[in-house]
């Protein structure tokens, strides 16, 4: 992966595939503390203790496709290499909470790249799941919902592609104000 | 552009989508466009591919067309992978995809019909 954005995709989509109707994604960048966090929380079927504890073994799969399953395994990977971390919670048919940490001054920090795209392409294919992404940076809160505006947008689908777009423009434009650009 | 402001324009598009919604709601004879979204297929550029076929879908304004997704499906090497569905037409499935493909897979493939062979694997 090239960039940290690139892997909240890659998670959320295993939430996705684990039938959750609600992820909420979370970006926390504090330099004071000198790190960085991705969270992804889903409320999708869960994993119990010992399937959780084997999720970021790059030779455990649930999948028959293939022998290897490596989302999470890179991720944490790409934490470590930081002198970050990674933790995985889960209940079954709860929900999982994926964490990871990186060490935000580290030269290997992958950069965080392009989150608009991550959450724009999350609502175009799943228009049925409710996304809610929070980015904290510094002192600066955004926070996105599709329950709003799916309220907003009555019958018109969230992932009709005018209304993408506008999502993808929003969240650009919003994360640029967060990082101080006009 | 504020938040406020935005939001009005929310409100002009959801109205400009519901009239294009309106003009086609009987219509099951849609296309679909599959993009891999496993790891493999994101690792690979999956996430720009599909946001091209997106922009080029609302520049063209089609309203005929399905984006979804699949996950690995065992060949990996091959990603971006990007299947075309037209209606009772077999499965074209389309290897190594960028973005630039991608725009012109909508535009000679899903628009005019044109099967773009040589970036297609046949029979899978």
């Amino acid at each position: 992966m090239k960039e940290l954005s690139l892997h909240v995709l890659d998670i959320a989509e295993n939430s996705l595939r684990a039938g959750a109707t609600e992820v909420e994604i979370k970006i926390v960048e504090d330099s004071k503390e000198d790190i960085l966090s991705i969270e992804v929380k889903d409320n999708g079927s869960g994993m119990d203790d010992e399937t959780a504890k084997k999720a970021i073994d790059p030779f455990f799969t649930t999948r028959t496709e293939r022998k290897v399953g490596l989302g999470l395994p890179l991720l944490a990977q790409a934490a470590k290499a930081t002198g970050g971390g990674i933790a995985i919670q889960s209940t079954p048919s709860k929900g999982t909470t994926v964490r990871a940490w990186f060490k935000k001054s580290h030269i290997d920090l992958q950069p965080l790249g392009d989150m608009a795209k991550t959450i724009s392409a999350l609502v175009a294919l799943h228009p049925e799941v409710d996304f809610i992404y929070t980015h904290v940076k510094e002192d600066r809160v955004f926070c996105f919902s599709t329950k709003e505006l799916k309220e907003r947008l009555q019958e018109v689908p969230i992932n009709n592609p005018l209304v993408i777009d506008w999502i993808l423009r929003f969240l650009k434009e919003s994360l640029n104000k967060l990082s101080g650009g006009a | 552009m504020g938040v406020i402001k935005s939001i009005e324009e929310l409100e002009k598009i959801r109205d400009q989508a519901r009239e294009l919604i309106n003009l086609r709601k009987d219509n099951e004879n849609k296309t679909r466009i599959v993009v891999g979204m496993g790891t493999c297929g994101i690792s690979a550029g999956a996430r720009e591919v599909l946001m091209a076929i997106l922009d080029e879908i609302k520049k063209r304004n089609l309203t005929d067309v399905v984006v979804t997704e699949t996950g690995c499906i065992g060949m990996c090497r091959f990603e971006p992978l990007v299947d075309v569905i037209k209606p009772n037409q077999p499965k074209v499935t389309y290897v190594n995809v960028n973005p630039e493909k991608a725009r012109q897979i909508v535009a000679r493939h899903v628009v005019n019909n044109q099967v773009i062979d040589e970036w297609v694997i046949p029979n899978i």
